[in-house]
């Protein structure tokens, strides 16, 4: 397909228009719309780019794919659709940023790039347990990415630590592959959604463990047992040769720290006003997505976050507030 | 040079018994992170030609030496110099990522 183009992009050493930091949902749907807006656009996305989409296999949310679709193949075909109306996308890691003076700065791995206006959506990355022996048996039989690793888990003993959708997801991917899957919960319901709960508990191959929490992985070169204690302080040994961590997100804010206000858990604030509703502390710096939202958390409301960021970078730059 | 195609087959030939140190890549066309480090890979291939040779060995239709070498995550590269393990990274850490690894016995 060929790109279509409704602007030139700056010089060396001029400023982008609009600089998008992240590579999934948010990102590249603020890019479609800062485009199509007739902004020059720049994404950071990232060497390891595509987000939270790339962990997964079967996205069954998201509108307009009615069969499914793989969330590597979803996030992509973003990706496609942005660079379609020519933003540049660069797979390079934003290593500090600027906000202090304009046009924005931004470092990256391999250069430098200024931008009028700033879209924050670099997302969330996977909350460890941060318990002895995680670290070192990760890749080792720890890991967060069923999607990615089940294979490895033929005809063994799996553990999923998490009680959200993600939680679930892990869960039933692994009995593909696993002789037995055992959920460890701290709590003694899941905050997963219905549907999933139901694929979950009615699925003969999947233990659930409530009210307790692994304590400690153990093992040399692998995996092979995990240490649960109960909410009574009672701990017993589980034997598996894996486990799959998914108690949730932190988002990926390092860079952003003294530039924008970050909250306690070190989300972006998200600001509303002058009309917009993405805002942050720093006026023309705008964020979309799990880097703000620890709510909602979906491919469509970060994709949705990203369209309002999108055309309010685009008032920002016409220096017309919505003033809705 | 490109990246070539290994199998458990040719993996002692080619990799253990290689005078240039190998950077093995051990991926699988469903992994979504393998997928992104393929186009780096095959840049670093030709970047560090005649210096590493960078070899790709599918877990799915390989499974011998993935077992040997304790891979349970995919990406997983292992960098071998005479035989030898020098290293491993684990996940698709970006171009810098593997040429930390490289620059373990390349100058």
């Amino acid at each position: 397909m060929e790109n279509t183009k409704f602007f030139e992009k700056p010089q060396e050493g001029q400023p982008w228009d609009v600089a998008i930091i992240g590579s999934g949902p948010s990102a590249f749907s603020a890019a479609v719309y800062s485009t199509r807006g007739a902004a020059s656009t720049l994404i950071l996305g990232g060497a390891n780019w595509g987000g939270q989409l790339m962990l997964t296999t079967d996205v069954d949310n998201y509108p307009g794919f009615p069969e499914g679709i793989q969330g590597p193949e979803l996030v992509a075909k973003m990706r496609a659709q942005a660079e379609r109306f020519d933003a540049e996308f660069k797979a390079e890691d934003v290593v500090s940023v600027d906000f202090s003076s304009n046009p924005f700065k931004l470092k990256t791995d391999a250069g430098e790039y200024s931008a009028n206006a700033v879209i924050i959506g670099t997302g969330a990355g996977t909350h460890w347990l941060g318990v002895p022996g995680e670290e070192k048996l990760r890749g080792r039989g720890v890991s967060s990415c069923a999607p990615c690793d089940a294979p490895f888990f033929k005809e063994k003993r799996v553990v999923v630590v998490g009680g959200g959708d993600s939680a679930m997801e892990e869960a039933l991917v692994l009995t593909k592959y696993a002789t037995s899957v055992t959920i460890i919960h701290r709590r003694d319901a899941f905050r997963a959604s219905q549907a999933m709960q139901q694929k979950v508990l009615a699925n003969k191959k999947i233990n659930v463990i409530w009210n307790s929490e692994v304590t400690e992985f153990v093992g040399g070169d692998k995996l092979e047992k995990v240490i649960v204690k109960d909410k009574d302080g009672k701990a017993a040994e589980l034997p598996a040769e894996g486990a799959f961590v998914a108690i949730g997100h932190v988002p990926a804010t390092e860079i952003f720290k003294g530039q924008v206000e970050l909250d306690e858990k070190g989300y972006v604030k998200r600001y509303e006003k002058d009309g917009y509703k993405m805002a942050t502390s720093k006026e023309g710096v705008f964020v979309a997505g799990d880097v703000h939202d620890f709510h909602y958390r979906q491919a469509v409301t970060a994709a949705g976050f990203g369209c309002m960021a999108g055309m309010e970078a685009l008032k920002h730059l016409d220096k017309e507030p919505p003033n809705y | 040079m490109a990246t070539v195609n290994i199998t458990d087959g040719d993996f002692d030939a080619r990799v253990l018994q290689s005078k240039t140190p190998v950077l093995v890549d051990f991926w699988a066309p469903w992994c979504g992170p393998c997928r992104l480090a393929e186009p780096v890979l095959e840049e670093l291939s030709e970047a560090y030609k005649d210096k590493v040779v960078i070899a790709k060995i599918n877990v799915d239709e390989n499974q011998d030496n993935p077992g040997k070498y304790g891979v349970m995550s995919i990406p997983t590269t292992i960098l071998f110099k005479g035989g030898r393990e020098e290293g491993r990274q684990v996940g698709f850490a970006g171009k810098k990522g593997f040429e930390d690894l490289i620059k373990k016995v390349v100058n």
